[in-house]
């Protein structure tokens, strides 16, 4: 894992001091709210519906135990005791007080955490593969990727003020894509040509939000020394050229649709012509540093626990359901990833209480080499656990909420804040979650049904990614009053899609009976091997439709 | 004339006027005995009348493309970008463009909008030279200007991004 050193540390200490003075400054009367807005969004400071809400950066989802034991303990001192894993990777806190905000920078800042460029229209935390490193077949380790895109994005002097938001996502694996970088303002594939040359593949383009938008290709492949360079030929081309006269506008997916994509990226490779050799251009030295922050842990060599772990699952049917379900494959021999389900129905989506954010941090030292990985699906892994120590993981997980053996079943819900917390929701998201989770609470019969990703955003914002979930649910406002509108079809891998409305949105006490019927006509029409998603593309909309207006 | 902040954070007087872009029809309006910024398309097509001028220099709007005075930009004495709103952050590619690209060796100067905090950011890019918006504290930019002492990246005012100095 990356590890700051003397000038991350100045940096980081300058950045506290300079929002400290900010905040006097705004408390003074000395800054406009509209002039302190994007300093402090820029610091993940919101202001919402009940408090002001601070969003803590987890670069690319990556926090060390010591990292999580100083969130529990800021959660207590100057919160209510809980937190929120964000669709980002990201950890919000929902009731600061802003006067406090300067010495919880403070705080984190301690232990080479920050909440940089968490919100406004900048370049925003870069999200990976929580299984990056531990995966057999991925072209190479992204993160050291996401790491220079870090440093490079942190206070970039010329893309501060961006027409809106800008989002990155890098993938690693050709299999499969868990970074939804199709969806992203610039998806970066790892790719090797033809060569064995690594590189990138580039999207750029794609998006959630208002219009939702699958990222093209822009450049098949781009030398892995020549990423900073023509980020920033994106970069400068999108804050030149994106509109800045409506902000439901303002997203670079809609430039590279109004120039087409041919058209823009022909604007992007003029623009990088001119500073492909400029010393933005990354060395391989430089990546060979940033490669040495994420080597291997000290694995020990062992074979496959087959034998044991047969034993444990014959004479244990929940820790078999456990294993199957929220344990994955690991590229070395004896171990195994761990995925920690925060979903346990009656909690939120994604929140952890203090106490349960120490005891991953207990978990993490004694079974994972002290690290874990935020998911974009809200949940927690620990990536590298030894195979026979998995049944006495488990068993201290049950307690703790953490065992829910749920993970890509349709109760393992990606979910927003929504109406209860967040100042921008039409509605509330939460309870139409818990409602869902109530609804099929028979483990078997989710099993049964396969892998179903189930996305709820609050509004249009898609915080909750609603448009690329196999089941979608957006939360509207119809005359004051909170509806549902039901998508199906998203995906987002890396055939990614975007869902199709089915039709009039629903009152919230009706979204349980309405997914039940949507399952139901799954279960009628598919057949042996098929998912939900294979069967929704094969009889397409109508028959959901059809079933749940009748 | 306005209070003019340095790139050192200096505060010093100067009497050029920036003059508005006349409206359809209207011609030029040059104040008598004042050096004048003029908007850069205007200079262009007006380019043997004012060419060579110490006291006639150019602005550009955040709109404007750069491209405009390319091979010519060292004709000119000074060079102003307009900020209409601070949040339009078009202008920080308009001062790196004059400068890393066209060359532009002379006065860069922020008007419009400027307030402290994006002081340090528009320096980065190039700017040396700040009219602060009037109601803001002018005894606070050489603090504001300075809260960074290092960058992450490469810009106008360093060719070396933090990787290339941690690799020597």
């Amino acid at each position: 894992m990356y590890v700051y050193d003397e000038h991350d540390r100045q940096i980081a200490a300058e950045r506290v001091a300079q929002f400290r003075d900010q905040t006097e400054r705004a408390l003074a009367g000395e800054l406009a709210e509209e002039e302190f807005l994007p300093l402090r969004l820029q610091n993940g400071l919101y202001v919402q519906r009940l408090a002001p809400m601070l969003r803590i950066c987890v670069p690319y989802g990556m926090l060390r135990s010591d990292q999580l034991r100083r969130l529990a303990r800021i959660t207590r001192d100057y919160d209510k005791g809980y937190a929120h894993f964000t669709t980002r990777t990201n950890i919000q806190l929902n009731w600061p007080n802003l006067e406090d905000v300067p010495d919880i920078l403070a705080e984190l800042a301690e232990v080479e955490m920050h909440a940089n460029q968490t919100s406004g229209n900048c370049i925003r935390n870069t999200t990976t593969d929580q299984f990056s490193g531990v995966q057999a077949d991925e072209i190479a380790d992204p993160r050291p990727y996401c790491e220079i895109i870090r440093q490079w994005s942190t206070f970039h002097p010329e893309f501060a003020f961006l027409p809106r938001k800008f989002k990155v996502a890098v993938n690693a694996s050709e299999q499969t894509d868990r970074a939804a970088i199709q969806v992203h303002d610039i998806g970066l594939q790892l790719v090797r040509n033809d060569q064995g040359e690594l590189g990138f593949r580039v999207h750029v383009g794609g998006g959630l939000g208002r219009t939702p938008m699958v990222a093209p290709v822009i450049r098949e492949f781009l030398p892995e020394l020549d990423l900073l360079t023509y980020l920033e030929a994106v970069l400068r081309v999108y804050n030149r050229y994106g509109r800045r006269d409506n902000k439901f506008k303002a997203r670079i997916k809609i430039l590279v649709k109004a120039l087409t994509p041919e058209g823009f990226a022909e604007k992007v490779e003029a623009e990088w012509e001119h500073i492909r050799t400029s010393p933005t251009r990354l060395t391989p030295e430089a990546i060979s540093k940033f490669q040495g922050y994420f080597t291997e842990p000290a694995y020990q060599t062992l074979e496959n626990a087959t034998d044991v772990l047969s034993k444990q699952r014959f004479e244990n049917r929940e820790f078999d359901k456990w294993l199957t379900h929220n344990v994955g494959e690991h590229k070395k021999p004896g171990y195994a990833c761990v995925t920690l389900t925060l979903k346990k129905t009656g909690t939120p989506p994604g929140d952890v209480t203090d106490y349960q954010l120490e005891q991953i941090a207990e978990l993490a030292d004694q079974f994972s080499f002290g690290e874990v990985r935020a998911t974009h699906e809200q949940n927690v892994v620990l990536a590298d656990v030894r195979q026979d120590q998995l049944f006495e993981l488990w068993q201290r997980m049950i307690p703790l909420g953490f065992a829910t053996a749920n993970l890509n079943t349709l109760t393992d819900v990606i979910c927003c804040p929504g109406g209860d917390f967040c100042a921008l929701a039409n509605a509330k998201s939460i309870p139409v979650a818990e409602a869902i989770q109530r609804r099929f609470d028979d483990l078997d019969y989710l099993y049964d049904l396969g892998p179903i990703d189930l996305n709820i955003s609050g509004c249009m914002n898609a915080c909750g990614h609603h448009h690329v979930g196999n089941i979608g649910v957006l939360g509207v406002d119809k005359k004051g009053e909170e509806f549902y509108q039901v998508s199906l079809g998203g995906d987002s891998h890396h055939n990614a899609t975007i869902g199709k409305i089915l039709g009039p949105s629903f009152a919230r006490d009706q979204m349980p009976q309405v997914i039940a019927k949507l399952i139901d006509v799954y279960v009628e029409k598919r057949t042996e091997e098929e998912t939900f998603l294979d069967t929704y593309r094969r009889v397409g909309l109508e028959p959901f439709k059809e079933r749940v207006y009748a | 004339m306005p209070d003019v902040i340095a790139a050192d954070g200096t505060i010093r007087n100067d009497s050029w006027v920036l003059v508005a872009r006349p409206a359809d029809g209207d011609s030029l309006d040059l104040p008598t005995g004042q050096p004048a910024l003029i908007p850069a398309d205007l200079w262009l097509a007006g380019h043997e009348h004012f060419a060579g001028r110490d006291d006639i220099g150019v602005w550009f709007d955040s709109h404007d493309e750069p491209e405009l005075l390319a091979g010519k930009v060292n004709e000119l004495p000074l060079i102003a970008v307009n900020f209409p709103r601070f949040v339009d952050g078009r202008g920080y590619s308009i001062a790196r463009l004059l400068r890393e690209r066209f060359g532009y060796a002379g006065e860069l100067r922020a008007v419009g909008d400027v307030l402290l905090d994006q002081l340090q950011f528009m320096k980065r890019c190039g700017f040396d030279s700040y009219v602060l918006r009037a109601d803001k504290d002018i005894t606070k930019a050489a603090r504001c200007l300075n809260f960074f002492s290092q960058a992450y990246q490469a810009a106008t005012d360093t060719d070396q991004p933090l990787f290339r100095r941690r690799a020597s």
